[in-house]
């Protein structure tokens, strides 16, 4: 009994309700709560009332209802006028991943070049690169594509100005885009796609069998160009084999127009030249910053072993590398696919474009195509996000 | 034997001269600076000729066109003489509406007032030998904002004609929206930096969702909803402006990015500062406040400005829901029937390319100083 009391005494008086921390926390994590909720009631109930005596009926009925309005560049979905409007969602979205994803591989491809070259030891070299960088990273994004657009592409002379009428064209620039002939696989052309398959497949195999070796006997064995070389090589050698199994097919010069061959819409062309350069601008700051990160004894531990420079860039500094470059390298591409969204500028058929522009123009159903818009963009986010954080979570340090 | 070296243990012994040693290669002048950083190499060597041979081929006609060939005097018909150069008189003759838009003309001494205030303030903030510069901070960030919109909107009260905002324009407006834009970004982006590291779970949670949602979608999103669906969201017969929409939908989507930057900046901050302030008894508002804030936002200011520099390039979208900032009132200029001249359009992009280069890069030099003065040591 006694000592039940004299705990009693020597602990803390139980603090008052306000002044226990865990308390606070629910009543404040309530309170915003309940403001959220209130928040988010007001805004649904206001849409209905707004949306009911504006007369816009709700719900997706519209996607299944006749679009009536052509698309210049519809690729993999066949898409008429008469086509519904899902369709119409469906193309804006191929387009948008389309211009995203080479967008993404070419800024990655002259970003490094030229993150590269702002390191080099050449003089020249280096200052062109870094005139670039701060050139195109300076400068808004819609101008440069307003400027690709109407100040570039759109100038160029017309179809009719450069060809004859009836003249077979194989390759052409003009302002109805690029045109060039098109490739038509005859018959054996299957053949060149196997022996690419089965060299990728092989040069993988060959890769593990070396690595294995290596590690066992510390022989080294060329894999990359005994790699490079089949995967190259073989198609090639069965492309030739087969006799050539492959024919361009050219466009040709009707009386106003170019006929056939492939068609890339100059629109296309000033949305991702201009989303190439721009987004190159900054990631070659980030591999810059992270060639810099790697500290300078790990290149001299590299020299003092007797690495050889060469080698020493690709096991020591660019692995290392990586680390710090990946991370902001996928806030890039995040922001090179919602940039995407200024097609919307120049009229590029991407989602934003026919979707939440035309579409929403021609049926008024603000909110539903909004949400879909948005889903859309915040999936591919999140698609970006989780490859990169699994190549990133394959490449870190390997610590304890 | 001129030289014994086995039966001399004195040392080596000459007699007569060696032979003439050839000089030293240089390793100064303008010869051996080429060497050493154009010609080291083959490699380097080709290059240095393909780098030479494209500035070669760019620079002088970029030069002619820019300075040399242009146009600097005389109106639309000296432009439409000589097409092959830039046509200065364009932009001479059109600057007041490039920098005030459609405000009226007798009004605009206003927008003067403001932009010398402004200057004078970043002056004030930027160069560190000036004293009270946190008062300066408190002053643009919290005073200034308020001054300026009741100079630029006006005041019957105060004797100064209203002006409505679809007049504002050109480069004011961009001012406007991106400066509105990061002032309103900074405190909410400071809450929600401190909700998503909050203990309470949903607290956290509702910050994590609001900062992923408005990172995930692009800002042309963000205007489109701030145009169409604002007005729908809000009660029957509530209104709002065009341009105040804007900027709420340009202030969320940037208070998000700046949450990210602060949180950066938080959790750079060693544990042992909040151990210390909890030690110390400093409540939760206190700590923050006083002991981690200053230090968090201080080394976040490269952040910040880069995040401002994000924003300020992209206000030029408010160009798609029909607001007429500097690109837009160009844009619009550009198809002046008067001024249909081939090298007019190069010329208004070229002018909005390099008010914006200007803008950008000096912010850009000044945030890559602060983070030079930040960072010290590993350095060779």
């Amino acid at each position: 009994m006694a000592k039940n009391s004299n705990n009693n005494a020597l602990a803390a008086p139980a603090p008052s309700f306000w002044r226990d921390p865990e308390k606070r926390a629910i009543v404040y994590q309530a309170l915003v709560l309940a403001f959220m909720a209130w928040l988010l009631y007001s805004i649904v109930n206001n849409t209905a009332t707004n949306m009911e005596s504006r007369g816009l009926a709700s719900g997706f009925g519209f996607l299944t209802s006749s679009a009536g309005f052509g698309i210049i560049s519809t690729p993999f979905v066949p898409y008429t006028e008469d086509s519904s409007y899902f369709t119409v969602f469906l193309v804006g979205l191929v387009n948008t991943i389309i211009i995203a994803f080479v967008g993404c591989v070419l800024a990655l491809l002259l970003g490094f070049i030229v993150g590269i070259a702002r390191l080099s030891s050449n003089w020249l070299v280096q200052k062109i690169a870094t005139f670039y960088i701060e050139l195109f990273r300076n400068v808004p994004l819609l101008l440069q594509i307003l400027f690709w657009y109407s100040a570039v592409l759109k100038p160029l002379p017309g179809p009719r100005e450069l060809h004859e009428a009836g003249e077979a064209v194989f390759f052409s620039i003009n302002n109805r885009g690029l045109i060039f002939a098109e490739p038509v696989g005859q018959e054996g052309f299957q053949y060149v796609w196997y022996a690419f398959f089965a060299a990728i497949v092989v040069s993988w195999l060959i890769r593990k069998w070396a690595n294995a070796r290596q590690m066992q006997t510390g022989q080294q064995f060329p894999t990359f160009l005994v790699g490079l070389g089949l995967i190259i090589g073989a198609p090639l050698l069965t492309y030739l084999f087969m006799g050539r199994p492959l024919e361009f097919v050219p466009a040709e010069m009707s009386r106003f127009a170019l006929r056939g061959g492939v068609t890339v819409i100059p629109e296309f062309v000033a949305l991702l030249l201009a989303l190439v350069i721009y987004t190159a601008a900054f990631i070659a700051e980030i591999v810059r910053a992270g060639i810099q990160s790697v500290s300078h004894g790990q290149t001299e531990a590299a020299s003092a072993l007797g690495v050889k420079p060469s080698h020493r860039m690709r096991l020591v500094v660019v692995p290392q590398a990586m680390r710090v470059i990946v991370p902001p390298l996928t806030s890039q591409f995040l922001n090179l696919t919602k940039n995407s969204s200024l097609a919307t500028a120049i009229a590029y058929p991407d989602l934003f474009s026919v979707f939440a522009g035309t579409t929403l123009n021609q049926t008024g159903q603000a909110v539903e195509i909004m949400a879909m818009t948005l889903a859309v963009y915040l999936t591919l986010s999140l698609l970006t996000s989780a490859f990169m954080n699994w190549y990133n979570s394959r490449i870190k340090l390997v610590e304890r | 034997m001129a030289i014994n070296d086995n039966a001399n243990p004195q040392g080596v012994v000459h007699d007569g001269n060696l032979p003439d040693k050839p000089a030293p290669m240089a390793t100064e002048g303008a010869v051996a600076w080429m060497r050493d950083n154009l010609f080291n190499g083959p490699f380097n060597s080709i290059l240095s000729v393909l780098a030479l041979a494209l500035v070669l081929y760019v620079l002088p006609g970029m030069l002619s066109w820019l300075i040399f060939n242009a146009n600097w005097t005389g109106g639309a018909e000296a432009c439409r003489v000589n097409p092959d150069g830039a046509c200065w008189p364009f932009v001479s003759s059109r600057w007041e509406q490039f920098l005030y838009g459609f405000y009226e003309k007798s009004e605009r001494w206003r927008i003067d007032i403001l932009l010398i205030i402004l200057a004078i303030g970043i002056a004030w903030l930027v160069i560190e030998r000036l004293p009270g510069r946190t008062f300066a901070a408190i002053l643009m960030l919290f005073v200034y904002p308020v001054f300026a919109f009741f100079m630029l909107y006006g005041n019957e009260k105060m004797g100064l004609p209203i002006v409505e905002t679809s007049q504002w324009g050109g480069f004011t407006l961009t001012l406007v929206i991106a400066l509105s834009g990061i002032v309103a970004s900074l405190p909410l982006g400071v809450l929600l930096a401190l909700g998503r590291r909050s203990k309470m779970p949903i607290i956290s949670l509702l910050s994590t969702v609001f900062i992923e949602f408005w990172r995930g979608i692009p800002l042309v999103a963000v205007l489109f909803m701030a145009t169409i669906m604002f007005p729908l969201f809000l009660p029957a017969g509530v209104t709002f402006d065009q341009l105040l929409r804007a900027v709420i939908g340009v202030a969320l989507f940037s208070s998000a990015y700046m949450a990210e930057v602060v949180r950066g900046g938080l959790q750079a901050i060693p544990k042992g500062q909040y151990e210390g302030a909890m030690a110390l008894g400093l409540p939760f508002g206190k700590m923050m406040r006083l002991i981690i804030l200053p230090q968090a936002l201080k080394i976040v200011i490269p952040g910040i400005v880069n995040t401002f520099i994000g924003l300020f390039k992209d206000t030029t979208l408010v160009l798609i829901i029909a607001l007429f900032d500097l690109l837009g009132v160009v844009q619009a200029s550009i198809a002046d029937p008067n001024w249909s001249i081939r090298s007019v359009p190069y010329t208004g992009y070229a002018f909005v390319a390099i008010v914006f280069w200007v803008c950008c890069y000096s912010m850009a030099r000044y945030s890559r100083y602060i983070e030079d003065k930040l960072h010290t040591g590993h350095k060779r």
